[in-house]
């Protein structure tokens, strides 16, 4: 017997109209166990309209070491949000 | 607690001592940028650097939490089929669907950490790994399902509240969801222990021998006295904790003594007095060398435990080796068609 199945991360939709979330990882064989497991383990009071599974080892992630290289530039671009700008009195609804 | 150290002074020593083999443990800059990271109140995710010390100590504390949740499933499990109705029945059964859930979530999170979940379960079945101490008294008649649900349940709740908060956000995260099912757990526990102590003499006689036997390990639960110890001090800079040990378990007794008046029940502690000035109750000594002696010799039913988790890990070696057969099956039919 092999030791360490395949961990697979979980997302569940709560109800249509809202997207699926992060809820944690399970193990198994295959794609197939994976849903069951993960129906077992993270809907057991109807939390879920959906799952997505998926392989841990095929996420792709940034590389949490360069947060600053990544994220940073968008701090100096403030006029990107609508409060950068100034609207005479009396306008309104803008 | 379920995630109280339960190591002795000697091991957390000889724990201490043991050099790290990463350099980032003498990465002074590291530890400071952490530091002020976790100051600032930013969440550790799973990748980010993080001191090794730190990653050792969560390590240690969600795995035994997450063995504690498997072991508690245990002394519950014995009563299913014993349960006094089809309700009680199946209200049991889901609790412990719910602990053994409780145990995954917290193996997940542990294995955020770097380490396998297949390493864990071994640490627990040779007996290396600790969890509650609690676990390790037994439950011999139907009351007890009750008093560990309202007690053992409600002392977890207080101590995992405020773990939602913690610097770790995988741990946290587990928390969330753990403390939403955990009150289903400690009402369904807490009416078990109400029908007795509102039934017959013999069966509130019952009840009040069922508190007299888990109330003083309810609060052994909370850990020892921290307020001189240098790991908790560490810990709440880490903000893995953040209530000493003394501070938590007030909180359950303030929280508890109430609700057994309301059920005509007596705490067993003849010490047990509301203090006006303080605004909470005091209450006895609690004899710290059962605690111990718990921890070291398993107690009543340690032994028990552990014969059950490997008799449980045997008894599945077939249901996995299938479960891989049927993949290859699969994936040898595929590869043919």
């Amino acid at each position: 017997m092999t030791k360490n199945w395949h961990l697979y991360e979980v997302f569940i939709r709560s109800k249509n109209g809202l997207a699926h979330k992060h809820a944690g990882s399970v193990h198994a064989q295959d794609a197939e166990t994976a849903v069951l497991s993960a129906r077992d383990l993270y809907t057991r009071r109807g939390e879920a309209s959906s799952l997505w599974i998926m392989k841990s080892a095929d996420i792709i992630a940034s590389d949490p070491g360069e947060v600053g290289e990544l994220f940073d530039p968008a701090d100096d671009k403030i006029y990107r949000h609508p409060t950068f700008y100034t609207v005479p009195d009396g306008v309104k609804n803008m | 607690m379920y995630s109280t150290d339960l190591r002795t002074d000697k091991e957390k020593k000889s724990a201490d001592q043991q050099v790290l083999p990463t350099s980032s443990q003498n990465d002074a800059k590291l530890w400071d940028a952490f530091q002020k990271r976790i100051d600032k109140g930013d969440v550790i995710e799973a990748k980010d650097a993080m001191p090794e010390k730190y990653r050792a100590t969560l390590l240690r504390q969600i795995s035994q939490h997450a063995h504690s949740e498997i072991v508690g499933q245990l002394p519950e499990g014995n009563w299913v089929t014993r349960a006094p109705t089809l309700k009680r029945k199946l209200i049991l059964l889901a609790k412990i669907q719910d602990e053994a859930g409780h145990g995954l979530y917290l193996y997940s999170a542990a294995e955020t950490l770097g380490r396998s979940r297949d390493d864990m379960v071994a640490d627990l079945l040779s007996g290396k790994a600790k969890y509650s101490t609690i676990f390790n008294y037994p439950a011999p008649c139907w009351a007890d399902i009750g008093t560990i649900g309202w007690l053992v349940d409600g002392a977890a709740i207080v101590n995992q509240i405020p773990l939602c908060r913690c610097s770790y956000g995988p741990y946290a995260r587990a928390m969330v969801r753990v403390c939403k099912e955990e009150s289903f757990h400690q009402r369904q526990g807490y009416e078990i222990v109400t029908t007795l102590a509102q039934g017959t003499p013999e069966q509130k006689a019952m009840a009040q021998d069922s508190l007299n036997r888990f109330w003083w390990p309810s609060l052994m639960m909370f850990g020892p006295s921290d307020s001189a110890s240098t790991h908790s001090s560490q810990n709440m800079k880490w903000k893995i904790k953040r209530h000493s040990n003394d501070v938590l378990r007030q909180r359950f007794i303030d929280a508890t003594v109430p609700q057994a008046e309301i059920l005509g029940l007596t705490i067993p502690d003849a010490d047990l007095k509301w203090n006006e000035k303080r605004g909470s109750y005091d209450f006895g000594d609690i004899d710290w060398t059962e605690f111990w002696a718990v921890i070291k010799d398993g107690g009543l039913c340690g032994k028990d435990r552990i014969r059950a988790r490997r008799a449980a890990a045997k008894d599945g070696v077939w249901v996995r080796a299938a479960a891989e057969a049927y993949v290859q099956k699969q994936s040898a039919k595929e590869q043919a068609a």
